[in-house]
């Protein structure tokens, strides 16, 4: 007892020839369907080829157009040929002139020889199969399909649409359910006669000449009526990409393959030399009776689906630039950005950078250059600090620094005395932890002195500019963790405010607080602005007189907006 | 994009395929190798002038890679480069002494060669200091990939230029003919571009890279664009606009994904920053033969009396096509 194999081929008859050789070298009959398409000349070379080995037939020629019935007829003519022709055959193994056997022959028949009774055919219900293409998947067998997909697409939908809107439903005969799965099936030769005998034949082939891929379904569907155990998984390895299409295989595919442990692997690149080379020269030493184990494989094609339909967060580039909102995280990384926190404390970059392990940059959009942590002219990525350049593509400017960047929590300053292009991308971007203490531009003012009526236009101005950020960080379109503190808010306890802020920087309980710079006199100031008419409301309440604030007053009520 | 502008652009298509086909009496068939051009070859266009030095190790790269059979425009070379063209056995030569710059810099010409001969075919149309790097381009020749993008239908790949620089002076190390000039300017800005989408042709209009940084730090707008589409599966009915950046119908240029996922693409890497940059720099700005009035060469001009180094600290030094994965330069896609 043997099995055979039915070839259905079109493209590169070298490489099939060469596959149906092997098969055949080790007792496997082979009937091969080569596609009408195929030229005559084509054809007789293949025969020629082919001519010694009496194994080999070739069955009845039909056209076969992707998702046609063409495909099916081919494969019952080659099925009935295999059956009367080859009488040793138990198992029926169908393949495409691009499968390539990656086990030894001998191993298949042994595995086979095993489960004389069983049936691997993948086969599920409609309902339970989510890889339709063009999104159908009950209508596949409920409507007419007059039209190619691939050469007649805008017939092709118009027909759906309009049979969708006439409410079209063909019935299937009585009995049959619907099912589903990869066309490379192999099956006993008992199930494949009962198909081939089955009373119902020309009611079913009418039924299945007008469903969609029915190469996909006929054998499917029928297995499930005549066999007796069916192993629902095909033993051909064979992935889809995201838009139904077959996986490639390459020579550097070559370890995968061979610790797949499966039997027979579909497509094959038919220029893979090293892999025809490998699986079909010397008796490839398999691992013997292991069960076949794609799992390997299939990680590797599904993290490539991931990476063609979801893409790397944070990542803009040549063959990604998504849409606004599809990006899928507007940045690669958290990030931290603080407002007003180095103006009321002494040296808090560098003690940021000294409690946290995260690069802890100055002003990175100040007017007259990008303050990079360290006072360094080029970051990560050649990333350089040129206002011009930056100002002409903030976002860019930020998502390459933070795609630069990953693996390093950056940390940023901000005020109203920056550039303020980049306010809402940083709003908009979850990645963002941005905290702000409103008001706190007055302190720099303050500490500078000078001239009162220029200081007070500067105040104005910051205020102004200040305050349309924060409406933006207000606004209901914000994604960015931010917290508000005013002035007076803060200065009650830093600590407390601080500590929630490092806990996200991975810092629980920080050993110490950069201490304040002097506000001495700073109620004052205030006070002079006011009477100057500018009035400052940004930083809270402040008492006019010298007086500092009291212990004991409420805890700062720090507020998220998400 | 409405029917008007839809119909602006196929006006605008239609008359650059005309004045490719005008601009055909400029050229002269020197050798014609071209009946060897057999179904489903790769076929390399380029317009050169004075490369002889490069051509080696051009012709062997991408002979290498797949490429079966070379169209070279040769704009009048007097280094016996056209000499060297024409003995090989896989090109064919046409010789233009008119001028590169009302062909458009040689799109004109090109355009002519590729409605002629790559109609059916999978055209790379590179210059000889561009290299291409694409997914798996260290196991798979280059026919893997055009199968595979025939598979998929997709008729256009982008690849993005990289300027490759030396570390030191750029005349320092001097290149040998033959050389591989990325031992030499091994390295790249990996972390810098911009991307800007241009709404009328639906491509993007990337800038950066070292070209951007040292010599336009304070007027990025003029900074050369990077974003090339080199590689087409030629119908006679396309034409390429400015060099390999735009081609049209618009179609083409989608070489990127707009919902979040990566299509596969790849990377030019561009070897113009050799010991030869500086002869030529002067050559082309006395020529004013190059795009927007040669701003590009003064703006080298004005930076090559200092002679400067494009490396800087964070500079990458480049190592293969996953490195240029994983920085986020190019992409697998769904290619695996």
């Amino acid at each position: 007892m043997t099995v055979g194999v039915i070839m259905l081929v079109h493209t590169d008859l070298d490489r099939a020839a060469q596959v149906a050789r092997h098969w055949a070298a080790q007792d496997c009959p082979v009937v091969m369907h080569v596609d009408r398409n195929v030229g005559r000349q084509a054809m007789r070379d293949l025969r020629e080829t082919l001519a010694d080995l009496a194994q080999v037939r070739f069955s009845r020629r039909h056209r076969c157009d992707w998702g046609g019935w063409g495909i099916v007829a081919a494969t019952l003519d080659a099925a009935a040929d295999m059956l009367g022709q080859f009488a040793h055959v138990r198992h029926v193994y169908l393949a495409s002139g691009t499968c390539l056997p990656l086990r030894p022959v001998a191993q298949l028949r042994a595995y086979l020889a095993e489960r004389p009774d069983t049936d691997f055919i993948e086969s599920a219900t409609t309902a339970e199969v989510p890889w339709p293409v063009g999104g159908l998947d009950a209508e596949r067998f409920t409507m007419w399909f007059p039209f190619s997909w691939r050469r007649r697409r805008m017939l092709f939908d118009l027909a759906v649409g309009v049979q969708r809107r006439l409410g079209v439903r063909r019935r299937s005969p009585a009995g049959l359910v619907p099912h589903m799965g990869s066309q490379w099936w192999c099956l006993t030769r008992d199930t494949l006669n009962a198909i081939l005998t089955d009373p119902d034949r020309a009611e079913n082939d009418r039924f299945f000449r007008h469903v969609w891929i029915p190469d996909e379904s006929y054998f499917q569907t029928l297995a499930r009526r005549h066999a007796r155990r069916i192993e629902s998984r095909s033993l051909t390895l064979s992935k889809f990409d995201f838009q139904g299409k077959p996986h490639i295989f390459y020579d550097d595919h070559l370890q995968l393959l061979r610790r797949s442990d499966c039997f027979v692997a579909r497509k094959i690149w038919p220029r893979a030399d090293r892999l025809y080379a490998a699986f079909l020269g010397a008796a490839e030493q398999g691992a013997g009776a292991t069960e076949p184990a794609p799992g390997k494989i299939d990680r590797a094609f599904a993290r490539a689906v991931q990476r063609r339909t979801r893409g790397r967060a944070g990542l803009y580039m040549q063959s990604r630039f998504p849409n606004k909102h599809w990006e899928n995280g507007i940045t690669a990384a958290p990030y931290s950005v603080f407002q007003g926190f180095d103006e009321i404390h002494r040296d808090f970059m560098p003690w940021l950078a000294r409690t946290t392990a995260a690069q802890v940059h100055g002003h990175l959009f100040a007017p007259l250059r990008a303050e990079f942590a360290e006072g360094q002219s080029v970051v990560q990525g050649a990333l350089p600090d040129s206002a011009a350049r930056r100002d002409y593509a903030p976002r860019d400017f930020l998502t390459s620094l933070i795609w630069n960047t990953r693996g390093t929590h950056q940390c940023f300053q901000f005020g109203p005395g920056d550039v303020q292009d980049i306010a809402w991308a940083l709003a908009e971007d979850r990645n963002a932890q941005i905290s702000v203490v409103s008001g706190a531009w007055a302190v720099p003012l303050f500490r500078a002195g000078g001239d009162f009526a220029d200081l007070r236009i500067r105040a104005a101005r910051l205020q102004g500019i200040e305050s349309a950020h924060l409406n933006i960080l207000r606004s209901p379109h914000v994604r960015a963790r931010v917290r508000i503190w005013t002035l007076a808010e803060y200065l009650e306890s830093p600590s407390e405010a601080l500590r929630p802020i490092l806990a996200e920087l991975g810092v629980p309980e920080p050993a110490t607080v950069p201490a304040l710079v002097d506000l001495t006199g700073f109620g004052g100031f205030l006070q002079k602005l006011k009477n100057e008419g500018m009035h400052p409301f940004l930083m809270g309440d402040f008492p006019p007189e010298e007086r500092q604030p009291p212990a004991a007053v409420p805890r700062p009520r720090a507020y998220v907006a998400r | 994009m409405g029917v008007w502008q839809s119909y602006r652009l196929r006006l605008q298509r239609k008359r650059f395929r005309l004045r490719a086909w005008r601009k055909r009496r400029e050229l002269r068939l020197l050798r014609d190798r071209t009946a060897q051009i057999g179904a489903g070859d790769i076929l390399l266009f380029s317009t050169l002038r004075n490369e002889r030095v490069r051509l080696p190790f051009f012709l062997d790269y991408y002979r290498r890679m797949g490429v079966a059979h070379f169209l070279i425009v040769d704009n009048d070379s007097d280094d016996g480069g056209r000499e060297y063209l024409e003995v090989q056995p896989d090109v064919s030569v046409w010789h233009t002494a008119h001028s590169y710059k009302r062909a458009r810099y040689g799109v004109d010409w090109l355009n002519g060669l590729q409605n002629t001969y790559a109609h059916g075919h999978w055209a790379l149309v590179v210059d000889p200091d561009e290299f291409l790097v694409y997914p798996f381009c260290d196991t798979r020749p280059l026919p893997a990939l055009t199968d595979w993008l025939d598979a998929s239908s997709i008729k256009s790949f982008g690849a993005m230029l990289l300027d490759m620089y030396p570390k030191g002076r750029i005349g320092a190390q001097p290149y040998t003919e033959g050389q591989d000039p990325f031992e030499i300017a091994r390295w790249f800005d990996s972390g810098n571009y911009t991307i800007k989408r241009n709404k009328r042709f639906g491509n993007l209009w990337i800038q950066g890279g070292p070209r951007a940084r040292v010599f336009f730090p304070d007027r990025p707008a003029l900074a050369p664009a990077l974003n090339k589409v080199p590689l087409v599966k030629w119908h006679r009915r396309y034409a390429y606009v400015s060099s390999t950046h735009t081609v049209l119908p618009r179609g083409l240029n989608l070489v990127y994904d707009e919902w979040g996922g990566e299509k596969a693409s790849g990377v030019l890497l561009h070897a113009k920053f050799l010991s030869t940059f500086r002869a030529k720099a002067a050559e082309e700005l006395s020529r004013g033969q190059h795009y927007a009035a040669s701003v590009e060469y003064r703006a080298y001009a004005d930076r090559m009396d200092d002679d400067p180094d494009l490396w800087c600290r964070w500079s990458e030094s480049y190592i293969n096509w996953r490195q240029l994965e994983i920085l986020g330069l190019m992409s697998k896609g769904n290619w695996a």
